[in-house]
């Protein structure tokens, strides 16, 4: 991020866009922007990956004037945003399979650098089953061979699109519906994890970002920033899906945004394979308030709730917080009670 | 001008100056000599304007074939047996996306028993894919076969694979004629895509589709392929005039005509039978044979026009479909329907088993004597297999078939019998 904000407007999502210089403001909040998605697709209210994908690709189009093809995996961006004859993308789209978003984003590169078309930028993207778990080969294979491709996974740690299973990317303890927490397990098992941000930077690419839809002007500025670059890039944003995390359809930004300010979800920009920014803590809260709001933790709160399940969780947040200096900062806005902004405000800007 | 070359070389400068701007291709043998001779000529600078992608996997190849060939590029890719198999995803979604991708298979059996030689159990796999499938019967023929692919493929916008026999074929050197960048500039004009993706006019493809549409969709694609049985001919007309030698077609039937028997097979095996019933015609012996051109679509009329009239028709099939027998040979049995025609199916020559003059002639032998049955395997070792029975019919762990097997033949240097 660019200026660093004085302070919050409280009971506002603008952001302080209004503070800033017109440069830096976000584009989302401007009548006149573009919008690569008509009305009328089917995701469900509150959807996050809609929200985010519609940001991507805006900026993505802004920075590529325009001249911008997506290769998109299946999932439920697939499925809500673009079923014959009612596609809502005003942009040239392909859906080929689940597991190959990367590799037809490749062919489209390919085809474009043989025909000499430099003007032409390319956009992969999928869930985070298409990405991490089906399609991570071909995602590998493009970071490898340095393919003139940005990839964004959004990530709503889980298979949401065939309804609510566990993923590589869905979080310890979360219950799906292949990890429901019965016979004494509490939701999904504690693994050592997958993080494919960090698995991208091995790759050492030129970019590498993640982002949440609670800071949508964050994200835009990584996806211009992206397409400043040339070669395999990857963003990874995290989009709360209220369908399968049972949290409210308004809550979709505050839990977004709890997932970062808990320290469980770390946002983070990264260049050849170095991080270069990390997103700090703003507010920090236990990882329990961000918890708490989706139904599929609920059994850790049940009867006696599980603290112990709890603890652990907390730890992983704090292995984060540590791990990327999340709450390490010398320049720490005075805190004037965001949270309660947040979560008292009635309307979010979804 | 003929040169002696390696088939596969050979295959490769024929792709090379259908002018492919993506290659992308994942090794596997006996495919490599195609796609290794390719990136030579792209990286010395002889294949002009194409982007050779080496990708981390088949399934990765084809999908990237198929961003290239949406996005106006003339796509091209190679494999054989599990390479194919790993890519079959993918081959259905490239031919339902309608995309004109040319792809060789080298064929080669499919495991397990994991083994490299040829037979045509991969492309036989893959019979329903939605893919022009032709076979070549020589190396001339491959050729020929990859430029009239890329015209066939392009005319009715759907993908086309051209089968040739791994090594029997893709290893063989012979005096090949590969034609000039001329020739084939004459022949195959430049690619315009039905569908692309291009910013200045924005279009989705390969959206979902309900029960609204989805079957009138593939009835086109059936109906496409149709389409290509009137084309796949003249192609190979226009091809004859041009080129000055006879490729490719639906089928070519050998001294069939008053054939009283008659093989129908696919690939390299030709060459073998026409000898063969070179040997019994000048025997008197009124037997021929039909060189299945097109598996897919299947010439369902045209071979019922050359084999309407004989007696007997033995499908020579190198691929088994386990649990039934054969594969080509049920449509063949569709175009035979209503006719007093005999039809036998013959496995013949799987996993690489040469299938030789001697063996076809005592199975023409054992049909001439009518005591072919209508399913049989060709060469089968059939004290191996009782032995191999006995020895597991107690239960326990008798281990892998394969490997009791060599033990029997005492092909493994150690260990018990
Ligand atoms: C090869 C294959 N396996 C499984 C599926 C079924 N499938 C379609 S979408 C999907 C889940 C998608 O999950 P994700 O990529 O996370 O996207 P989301 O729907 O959650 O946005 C699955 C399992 C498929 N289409 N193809
Ligand atoms: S299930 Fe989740 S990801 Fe899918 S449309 Fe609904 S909210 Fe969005
Ligand atoms: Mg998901």
């Amino acid at each position: 991020m660019s200026t660093p904000l004085p302070f919050y407007q409280t009971g506002t999502f603008a952001v302080g866009g209004r503070l800033l210089d017109e440069d830096d403001r976000a584009v989302q909040s401007d009548p006149e922007r573009s919008n690569a998605i008509t009305k009328g697709h089917r995701a469900c209210q509150g959807c996050g990956e809609a929200l985010g994908a519609r940001v991507v690709l805006d900026a993505a189009l802004r920075a590529a004037d325009g001249r911008l093809v997506a290769a998109n995996a299946t999932g439920c961006l697939e499925v809500f945003s673009t079923p014959y004859p009612e596609s809502s993308w005003r942009l040239p789209w392909i859906h080929s399979l689940f597991a190959n978003a990367p590799a037809v984003a490749t062919g489209v590169a390919a085809a474009l650098r043989a025909k000499g078309r430099t003007d032409i930028r390319v956009v992969g993207q999928g869930g985070d089953g298409g990405t991490v778990d089906i399609g991570f080969a071909c995602l590998s294979g493009m970071f490898e061979r340095g393919d003139d491709v940005l990839y964004v996974c959004y990530d709503n740690q889980g298979y949401m699109n065939t309804g609510v299973q566990r993923s590589g990317a869905t979080p310890p303890a979360a219950r799906t519906a292949t990890t429901e927490p019965l016979g004494g397990h509490s939701g999904n098992s504690f693994g050592q994890g997958k993080s494919a941000p960090l698995i991208a930077m091995a790759h050492e690419i030129p970019y590498v970002a993640t982002a949440t839809v609670a800071d949508l002007r964050d994200l835009e500025q990584k996806v211009t920033r992206a397409m400043s670059f040339h070669g395999p890039r990857y963003i990874h944003v995290l989009v709360p899906c209220p369908l399968g995390w049972g949290s409210a359809t308004g809550e979709t930004i505050l839990i977004a945004r709890l997932a970062k300010e808990s320290g469980l979800f770390p946002v983070f920009e990264a260049v050849e394979g170095r991080i270069t920014s990390v997103a700090r803590i703003r507010h920090k809260v236990a990882v329990e308030e961000y918890l708490r709001r989706q139904k599929r933790f609920a059994h850790l709160f049940a009867g006696d709730g599980r603290p112990d399940v709890l603890a652990r969780l907390q730890t992983l947040a704090n292995r984060n917080i540590e791990r990327y200096g999340l709450l390490d900062d010398a320049d720490e806005p005075t805190d004037i009670g965001l949270l309660d902004a947040l979560a008292t405000s009635e309307r979010g800007p979804v | 001008m003929r040169k002696q070359l390696e088939g596969s070389q050979a295959v490769a400068q024929a792709v090379a100056r259908c002018r492919p701007e993506v290659v992308c291709a994942y090794p596997i043998t006996p495919q490599t000599h195609i796609v290794e001779a390719l990136s030579r000529l792209a990286l010395s600078g002889e294949l002009e304007r194409c982007e050779v992608v080496n990708v981390e996997s088949e399934f990765a190849a084809m999908s990237v074939a198929i961003g290239a060939s949406a996005t106006g590029a003339r796509a091209y890719t190679a494999t054989a047996s599990q390479g194919l198999l790993f890519m079959a995803e993918v081959l259905f979604n490239a031919s339902g996306l309608g995309l004109p991708i040319v792809m060789t298979c080298a064929n080669r059996a499919v495991g397990s028993p994991i083994n490299i030689w040829n037979d045509h159990s991969d492309s036989m796999a893959m019979r329903d894919c939605g893919w022009i499938q032709l076979y070549a019967s020589d190396n001339q023929e491959a050729v020929d076969l990859h430029i009239q692919a890329f015209r066939i493929a392009e005319a009715l916008s759907t993908p086309v694979m051209v089968c040739m026999d791994g090594f029997v074929l893709t290893h063989a050197f012979e005096p090949l004629d590969v034609p000039s960048q001329e020739q084939v500039d004459g022949f195959l004009p430049g690619y315009e895509p039905r569908q692309v993706l291009d910013p200045d006019d924005p279009m989705t493809i390969g959206a979902m589709v309900g029960p609204e549409a989805f079957t009138e969709v593939r009835y086109l694609a059936h109906a496409k392929q149709i389409e290509a049985l009137d084309f796949i001919p003249q192609v190979a007309e226009e091809f004859r005039e041009r080129f000055g030698r006879a490729s490719g077609g639906l089928l070519d039937s050998y001294r069939s005509e008053g054939a009283e028997t008659v093989v129908v097979a696919l690939g390299s095996v030709l060459g073998t039978l026409a000898e063969v019933v070179d040997e019994l015609r000048d025997q008197g012996v009124a037997v021929g044979a039909v060189a299945l051109k097109a598996f897919r679509p299947f010439p369902l009329e045209e071979l019922r026009g050359v084999l309407g009239g004989a007696q007997r028709v033995i499908v020579l099939e190198r691929a088994l479909a386990v649990g039934i027998g054969g594969i080509v040979s049920s449509d063949v049995r569709t175009a035979l329907a209503g006719l007093s025609v005999e039809a036998h199916t013959v496995i013949a020559g799987l996993g690489g088993r040469a299938i030789t003059r001697r063996s076809l002639h005592a199975l023409l032998a054992q049909a001439l004597a009518g005591q072919l049955p209508e399913l049989h395997f060709l060469d089968l070792r059939t004290d191996v297999i009782e032995r191999e029975l006995e020895r597991t019919r107690d239960g326990g762990r008798p281990g892998p078939h394969a490997e009791s097997i060599l033990r029997d033949l005492r092909i493994v240097a150690s260990g018990p019998v």
